[in-house]
């Protein structure tokens, strides 16, 4: 295995790390920076846990090399408060009670953090659709749809 | 393992050459990190050419679209102008896993894999897209079908890769349209899919067609018969139901985790039916 | 004290904070990725560990061979079965639920057979995960392959392979000569069936199968622990349990149980999975062999192929009914896979055929059959769901034949007050009616259909658990509380406590921090399993706090010079009796904490309990799908789910339940299953092709909360959590079968099964 110094901004600071050829973003993530907010529920794809956002959009850091990551910039879930301030997404997702469990709610809240820059107003279907990619096993669902849809709106009238 | 990332076509082809051992491509790598951590596949070297140029770009001029081989389906479905001329094969690869995913996948990668229910792959046939390759002895250009040759076998010759996928500037009144079969809604693989291009004359008479189906056998097949009943036609049931039957005709599924041989037969007959009708209306919408 | 507080379960909700919605506590950790679960911990030195796993499904072990492994650099460590110590098998008679350390012991690594693919072989610690990847490929095994078995029926005939030489059927007739992949059938019986069928106009009678399906938490099994010389062990680990983690490691590795501690980290869902153990004990005997640290984190594919699924099942039942609705006789036999060793949920099924019915004549049988596939763990409602579709099947089925309303002829036959199940238990004040009505009175249950939609309908019956509960209250110096139990928070139990705790102190919530205490810290407590952490860990709270107010209450009679029996507890004050009013000024919640400090010393109430008197369960869903007829998939539109809780404390958490519970019942009914190929290798190892819903896949989950109080709690508090399992795959299987005009008796409904009936009722297919 060879080994790669990498530099990228992580939740806006620089950080530098080394990586086997091997390593994902996820384990560089929760093992070399102790970003364990990012979750590994399945390591291919499929689960959502592990959703950061890389330059703005919202990917699967389990498939993403650490190598592949110079100079990129990443987004966990331990950059979202800002200041000691929830994100609107983070209030609502208490206020809807949309977590039980809570291990799916750092990935569900970047995909929907992601979601939200595309689309400020999402339907409830484009929502779901939007979070298909995020496995949730505790809530059904519709508290978690509610709560994205709440957040828009109050993310809409913020900025008006 | 380890893990390369050449800017030249020139520099990937060299180091595809000369690799100790076995030798990756990656690109989007949300098929190939699965089959790494599932040890599926143990290379020694993964090249990585999403820092070259030619394949990170779209370009559209008049005889052809050309998609870099690792532009992601997100940018993709991003372009303004390539989902105007081929609908059917930007929605087939926004079909490929979730929002996260698309942020990675790419057509190319999607294409290379060589899966027997790639989402891509029926609406590029039935596009008539090519593959472009670079490889030591230049580059090379050739079809679809051509290139897929088994379910994870492909027509690349050793220090060859894909730069590109190519699809023709479609003619007056053409449209597509791909469809697949999942049990869910989101995050599975095909079970059958169909894809379909059809061309259209002034009285809404199709000119040309041409009908793909996934996941019924080893590659995606072209239904060759589907031109003959389709081409100087009306869509009307009679024909539909004859191209249900001859594409049920073409099938050669297995029994999988998937589904059955019964089902994928059934139903390629029925998505074949579904993704010509909406190729022909999204067609008669054009007047151009 | 507190006679308010005793009659109001009855008298409506006049509670401050119990019923309310209040941020939870444990909210912001776990929406800033602060909170940490079992994969979180780092220790110093800390080592990784990696299973081997058997690719056959049945095997004899014929050597394994670690010196390479244990070769390579990096490799600290390395566990077989050698390393696990080994137990006798249980003996008659057997519990309803059986823990033998026996099979626990082979279930944590293979001993003389690998009796499932997945089955653990041995197991290595090293440096890093790649590593410790490396080294289990240099594990040599020989095995010699033996013929499998996969379903519970074939199992128990004559020529099945037999997984366990040693396992004759306890009580067979009449041969017990023989070993038996059928380790006991439990059976219970009551009336006259004869007479029961000779009084029905009509009987339908229908088989069943079900396939296994999987808890599918997000989170795979993880722990960290930690040996030391001095014998003590420090263990992490994500459960549902961890005095019984605890128990269960003490036993099986001989070790003291005061010296191992362990805590539970966050869990990321676990709806029954967690309630034992897997990598614990390896990692644990890892610990004790290298010296450091060890983490065992399990990969999705292991999860599925090594940790328990619910049981898959075979299933025949024969139901005899009047014209007017009166059910008569009912017949029910099941054969639950219980996977490589015995432990089927089989006296649950027993309970929930006929529970919600009072029938005359009944009789039902339930057998535990061993097949070549990992053990069965318990999964939310263990073993209810599929014995309550057959009933609720053929309920609507005669409802359709006779011509009564399928909520009718549930009402012409429900349990009240009084009524016995077939167990014996009788039922105290129970909801099952008022659940009846509240469902024939929503609108969902009368709205029009579209084509080529379906409505179904089911009830589902669950007692949920009591038993041994811990908590201490304590109160600081500054006013401020903790309150520690020993439950494991899953779905919001913290904000339950809190809510209680505040209630019977006469304090804000947010004075008061709940926490999960390690076993070192508090007596036992059974797992958050059984729908009884509000119920029982809540009544322990209630007690605890209950017992803070009476040191209060002394406190400030010796502050005041008078006697205890002059102070009472109100609204968060000790106050005075009458005849003082006047003379001494009442004292806070808060004067107090301060004042105990400087005169008896801190003040903390405890309570430890072994609850009872739990009641019924009742959960009835209303769903609509729509089925395409050219390709058989099923799409949820609508879904309403209606249950008894007895009370909700936290109303919003208690509707999470109730729709998280829906929707594993949606993918149980449409497409979760385990696959094999013929060399029984599990095929759909990941959730890929383990389908489980996603959010794209079901439509919003109404709920209505129906409170029926259980009078055996203070606030009236009923199961929550299992009931919706219960009936939720009756009533979405109802809901095909009604969409498609056929019935339908093999789970999961996936599109090939349904449009081969379609077909089959069809001749053409419809367009």
């Amino acid at each position: 295995m060879s080994k790669h110094f990498v530099s990228a901004i992580v939740n806006g600071d620089e950080v530098e790390f080394r990586c086997d050829s091997g390593e994902t973003l996820l384990d560089v993530l929760r093992t070399k920076l102790y970003l364990t907010g990012t979750k590994n529920g399945c390591g291919t794809g499929d689960c959502g846990a592990c959703t950061v956002l890389m330059n703005g959009r919202a990917i699967n850091s389990c498939l993403v090399l650490g190598a592949e990551c110079s100079d990129m910039s990443i987004e966990t879930i331990e950059g979202m408060a800002v200041g000691g301030e929830l994100h609107p997404l983070q209030q609502k997702f208490l206020d809807h009670a949309a977590l039980q469990c809570g291990v799916c709610t750092p990935g569900i809240l970047n995909m929907a953090k992601a979601l939200l820059k595309e689309n400020s107003n999402p339907s409830e279907t484009e929502v779901r659709f939007g979070l298909a990619g995020n496995l949730c096993r505790c809530t059904g669902y519709d508290k978690i749809v509610r709560a994205v849809m709440d957040a828009a709106a109050e993310m809409r009238a913020r900025r008006t | 393992m380890d893990y390369h990332a050449p800017e030249s076509i020139h520099a990937a082809i060299s180091l595809l050459v000369n690799a100790e051992g076995d030798a990756r491509v990656l690109a989007g790598g949300t098929d190939v990190l699965v089959q790494l951590r599932e040890e599926m596949i143990e290379p020694n070297h993964l090249i990585d050419i999403k820092n070259i140029a030619e394949t990170r770009n779209i370009s559209i001029c008049a005889k052809e679209v050309r998609v870099g081989a690792a532009v992601t389906g997100a940018e993709l479905g991003e372009h303004p102008k390539v989902k105007a001329l081929w609908p059917g094969v930007v929605e087939a690869v926004g079909l490929i896993g979730s929002h996260q995913i698309q942020s990675r996948a790419t057509m190319g990668g999607n294409l290379c894999n060589a899966s027997p229910a790639a989402d891509s792959v029926p609406a590029l046939i039935a596009a008539d897209g090519k593959v472009v390759i670079a490889g030591p002895n230049g580059e090379r250009k050739i079809s679809i079908e051509d290139f897929l040759i088994a379910p994870g076998k492909t027509a690349l010759a050793i220090g060859e890769f894909v730069v590109a996928l190519a699809l023709p500037i479609p003619p007056t009144r053409t449209a597509d349209a791909y469809l697949r079969f999942i049990p869910r809604t989101e995050m599975d693989i095909a079970v059958v899919s169909a894809g379909s291009a059809i061309t259209l004359d002034e009285d809404g008479k199709c000119t040309h067609a041409r009908l793909a189906v996934g996941a019924v056998a080893p590659t995606a097949r072209l239904v060759k018969s589907a031109s003959g009943i389709l081409v100087d036609g009306l869509l009307d049931d009679d024909r539909l139901e004859q191209l249900a039957q001859a594409t049920s005709a073409v099938c050669e599924p297995i029994d999988d985790k998937r589904g059955t041989v019964a089902f994928r037969t059934q139903v390629a007959g029925v998505l074949a039916c579904r993704a010509v009708k909406l190729a022909w209306q999204r067609a008669m919408e054009r007047d151009i | 004290m507190n006679e308010k507080r005793k009659n109001s379960t009855r008298s409506g909700s006049n509670f401050k904070w119990v019923g309310e919605v209040t941020p939870r506590p444990d909210g912001v950790d776990k929406v800033t990725g602060r909170a940490r679960y079992g994969d979180d911990l780092k220790l110093p030195g800390m080592l990784h560990a990696r299973v081997l796993r058997s690719p056959h499904a049945h095997a004899k072990i014929v050597s394994i061979d670690t010196s390479k492994a244990s070769a390579l650099e990096g490799v600290k460590g390395v566990v077989t079965y050698r390393d696990i110590p080994d137990h006798p098998l249980a003996t008659p008679p057997y519990p309803p639920i059986i823990q033998d350390f026996h099979d626990l012991s082979r279930n944590v690594m293979a001993r003389d057979k690998v009796l499932y693919d997945g089955h653990a072989v041995a197991a290595v610690a090293a440096t890093s995960e790649a590593v410790a990847r490396e080294a289990i490929k240099l594990i040599q095994v020989k095995y010699e392959t033996l013929p499998h078995v996969l379903d519970p029926f074939e199992a128990t005939l004559s020529d099945a392979p037999i997984l366990h030489e040693y396992q004759f059927t306890e009580g067979a007739d009449p041969d017990t000569s023989k070993p038996s992949n059928t380790f006991r059938t439990l059976s219970g019986e009551r009336g006259n069936l004869v007479q029961g069928f000779s009084e029905a106009d009509v009987i339908i009678e229908r088989e069943f199968s079900s396939q296994p399906v999987h808890q599918g938490f997000i989170e795979p099994m993880a722990c960290v622990a930690s040996a030391s010389e001095d014998g003590s062990v420090e263990l992490w680990t994500s459960t549902q349990g961890h005095f019984v983690a605890r128990g269960l490691l003490s036993k099986l590795l001989n070790l003291e149980i005061s010296k191992l501690r362990v805590t539970a980290s966050e869990i990321g869902g676990g709806f029954g999975a967690k309630t034992t153990i897997y990598g614990e004990p390896v990692a644990i005997r890892l610990s004790q062999k290298t010296g450091r640290p060890v983490r065992m984190t399990f990969t999705r594919s292991e999860v599925f192929r090594a940790t328990g699924p619910a049981a898959g099942s075979r299933c025949r039942i024969k139901v005899g009914i009047k014209s007017d609705g009166t059910i008569t006789a009912g017949d029910a036999e099941i054969w639950y896979q219980a996977g490589a060793f015995k432990g089927a949920p089989v006296g649950r099924a027993l309970d929930t055929f006929f529970s919600p019915y009072n029938i005359k004549h009944i009789r039902a049988a339930a057998h535990d059959v061993c097949v070549n596939r990992p053990k069965v763990a318990a999964y939310r409602a263990p073993g209810a769901p599929m014995a309550t579709w057959a009933m609720e099947a053929v309920l609507n089925e005669a409802a359709d034949v006779i011509g009564i309303d399928p909520i009718d002829l549930r009402l012409r036959n429900a349990v009240k007050e009084g009524d016995t199940s077939l167990k014996g238990t009788k039922h105290g004040r129970i909801g099952l009616i008022e659940v009846l009505e509240a469902t024939k009175n929503h609108a969902h249950y009368t709205a029009p259909l579209g084509r080529n939609e379906g409505r179904g309908f089911a009830v589902g019956y669950w007692l949920h658990g009591g038993g041994l509960s811990s908590a201490s209250v304590i109160l600081q110096d500054d006013g401020t509380v903790n309150v520690a139990t020993g439950s494991p928070d899953i779905g919001g139990s913290r904000s339950s406590m809190r809510a209680m705790a505040a209630e019977e102190l006469g304090i804000d919530v947010k004075l008061i921090k709940p926490i999960i205490a390690d076993t070192g810290s508090l007596p036992y407590s059974y797992q958050t399993a059984g729908s009884r952490t509000t119920y029982a860990t809540g009544m322990a709270v209630v007690n605890a706090a209950r017992d803070v107010i009476d040191r209060l209450r002394a406190l400030a009679a010796t502050k005041w010079d008078i006697g205890v029996k002059d102070v009472r507890w109100d609204d968060g004050h000790a106050i005075p009796a009458d005849k003082y009013e006047g003379e001494i000024s009442p004292l806070s919640l808060k004067e107090l904490a301060e004042v105990a400090m400087k005169m008896g010393g801190a003040i903390a109430g405890h309570s430890e309990i072994n609850a009872s008197g739990q009641g019924a369960a009742f959960c009835a869903q209303l769903v609509d799908v729509c089925v395409d007829p050219e390709t058989g998939r099923v799409t949820p539109i609508r879904h309403t789910v209606i249950e008894d809780v007895g009370r909700a404390i936290s109303p919003d958490y208690v509707e999470g339940q109730m729709q998280g519970g829906a929707v594993q019942g949606i993918g149980w009914a449409l497409n979760e299953e385990y696959i094999y190929n013929e060399n029984a290798q599990l095929q759909n190892t990941g959730f890929l092709d383990y389908r489980m819903p996603v959010a794209s896949d079901v439509p919003m989950i109404d709920t209505v909360i129906v409170e029926v109080p259980n009078p055996n709690h203070p606030y009236g508090v009923r199961g929550v959590g299992e009931p919706p399992l219960v009936s939720a795959p009756a009533a979405v299987a109802n809901a095909v079968e009604n969409a498609i005009g056929t019935t339908m008796s093999h789970l999961p409904l996936t599109p090939p099964k349904i449009l081969r009936a379609i077909g089959e009722t069809i001749p053409e297919a419809a367009e």
